[in-house]
Parts: structure tokens; sequence; C-alpha cells
């Protein structure tokens, strides 16, 4: 048993890593570890409610990011520094998270087995 | 001590991710470290391409992991990743398996430390 | 925790936002061209220097001579592959890609 913590810091769509750090989330669900995510810098985008990529003939995240917690990663935590740069608020996000500080972060950071970055 | 190492960057030439990681294990071998697996993510699944033909002065990138490989690392490319971009069983070189996230996820469990290289 | 930066600094806010996070005393490790941000007087500097108040700062030194680099910001310590794995040894990693 393991803490493992997913690292988001790429916006969405532009680059695979957002929907690999989701991909990953499910695969890991199904082993016993502590998992936990963690949304900073562009990738507080991935959280956003209203993203609609069927222009861009690309599955979407809002359908993964609700059932997450049903695949045992029930911690989701954002950046407030990143949040707060791009002019988001936690109700521009499409399901519940922790937001935290630099020094919150950095404090939930130490205390993982491993830290996977997307 | 044992040492997972993820590797997110491929297509091999295009990114440093590859030499970084390939440099690094060296060194933990050299050292006595146990690597506990390579996982090959993402773009890094090219990383094996069986039928690379890199310019004769230039490192080739896929031998490097076969070499790697036949020392008994487990070098393991993802399957959903492979699948996407056409990398087949058979196109891959020796003494590396294409297997699945779970593989990642026994590595994370498994190791004292996991190193990500990518882009 | 070992923080391993990869990006220049002048095209990414990786080092940034990892000084921002970090723990004090935290080893910063700067690799491929993230080692661009430690060539001395260049325009981040001063964010190196910060980082120097409160973290060990390494540079890899495979990628520093690949990029002709002569001059680095005082403090920041020149290392190889083994010293590298030595800081995984000592410290869990995270790679702010």
């Amino acid at each position: 048993m393991a803490k493992i913590m997913f690292v988001n810091r790429n916006a969405p769509h532009g680059t695979i890593y957002a929907w690999e750090g989701l991909e990953v989330v499910l695969i890991f669900g199904a082993y016993e570890n502590e998992l936990s995510a963690v949304y900073m810098d562009d990738a507080v985008f991935s959280l956003k409610k209203g993203q609609d990529t069927s222009a861009l003939g690309i599955k979407g995240f809002l359908q993964t990011l609700p059932v997450l917690e049903d695949y045992g990663c029930e911690k989701i935590y954002v950046d407030k520094e990143s949040m707060e740069k791009r002019g988001l608020k936690t109700d521009d996000f499409a399901i519940p998270v922790e937001v935290m500080d630099s020094a919150g972060i950095g404090k939930i950071m130490e205390e993982q087995d491993v830290i996977l970055p997307f | 001590m044992k040492i997972g190492v993820m590797i997110q960057e491929g297509p091999s030439y295009n990114h440093e991710a590859s030499d970084t990681a390939y440099k690094f294990i060296e060194a933990a071998m050299a050292k006595g470290h146990t690597i506990q697996g390579v996982f090959l993510y993402d773009d890094a699944v090219t990383n094996v391409a069986r039928h690379m033909e890199p310019p004769q002065d230039d490192r080739h990138i896929a031998r490097r992991w076969s070499e790697l490989g036949a020392k008994g690392v487990d070098i393991v490319v993802c399957v959903a990743a492979a699948k996407r971009r056409g990398m087949k069983p058979e196109l891959i070189v020796d003494n590396t398996r294409i297997s699945g996230l779970g593989q990642l996820s026994e590595i994370c469990t498994e190791a004292e430390r996991v190193v990500t290289f990518g882009d | 925790m070992l923080h391993i930066v990869n990006k220049s600094p002048y095209m990414k806010s990786s080092l940034e936002s990892c000084i921002r996070v970090a723990q004090k005393n935290d080893p910063i490790l700067l690799i491929e061209d993230a080692v661009l941000g430690a060539a001395a007087g260049g325009g981040v500097e001063s964010l190196v220097q910060g980082a120097l108040k409160n973290h060990p700062v390494y540079a890899l030194g495979a990628d520093i001579s690949a990029r002709g680099l002569s001059s680095l910001t005082p403090g920041v310590k020149v290392i190889d592959y083994a010293d590298f794995v030595d800081l995984v040894e000592q410290h869990k990693p995270m790679t702010w890609l």
C-alpha cells in the first residue's frame, strides 16, 4: 500500500497529459493504494464546468471527473494561487475540490510515497 | 534501493527525457540499486520501436533499452499508449514487453522511489 | 523531497511553481533545459538566488556542458548522474514537467 499523488499541471486538450492523468486514476483505483490528485498551474482548467470537446472529436473530462472518487481518488486538491491567477473560482469547477495554499500543497506532497506528474 | 522509472516522452529523438532517464538508470545500477521497472507511457512507447534506424553516428535509443532489458531490467510499454500509436508487439525491440498501466501501479507500490522523466 | 525541474524558466513557470510549493531546505535539481536558468547574469538570476536562500540548488553537469554554460549563479552546485542518484536515494522525487 502506497500513498500516490497525481500532480496535474498541464492545460487540458492542448496535449494528452491531462487526459492520461485521469486514465491513470481509473486503473490505479483497482489496486490497494491511497490516491489523491492535485491540480495546479494550467491544469486547473481541466476541472472547469461546461467543457465541450465535441467539435474537436475527442473525449472530454466531464464524464470521468465525477467518478474519480469511486475509483479511490477521494481527495482532489486545487492550488489556490493557480486558480486565482487564472480568474477561476471554486464554483467554476465541475466537481467538489479542496482549495489549498502553496504551503498546504507542499505539505501534502511531502506526505506521499510516490508523486506522478501529468 | 529499489527505484522505478516512468518516461512520458518519446518520440524518442524529440526530447531529452529518454537520454536523461537512461543515464540516470545507468548510474543507479552502477551504484548497486535495483531498477524495479521502466514504464514507457504516452509517446515514450516509441522509445522501443524495433525498426528505428538513427544515423550511424548517433545513439540508438531502442537498442540501448533492449540491452538494458537483457541485463534484467523490466521495460514495460503501456498497452493503451502503444495501441494508439500503432506499436504492435512485433514492432518493439527484444527484451521489452507490452503491458497495462497496472504495471505502473505495481512499480509505485514496490519501489522505494519512482522518478518521472518527460516533457 | 527532491524537486526536479526540466524546463527553461525563460519559457515556462515550472521553476517558479516549484519554488512556491517546495518546503524549506528541500533540494531543487535543474536538468535538461532548466539548467539555462542557472547561467550567471541572466534575467531569471534573482529567481534562482531567491531559491538558494531556502534550498540547495543543483544543476546537472552534462546538461550545462552540452549548452556551453561557463559561468553559473554562485551557490548552484554542479553534479553528475551518480550524484543525481544519491539525491533520489536521500529524498522522494517530484518532477515538475
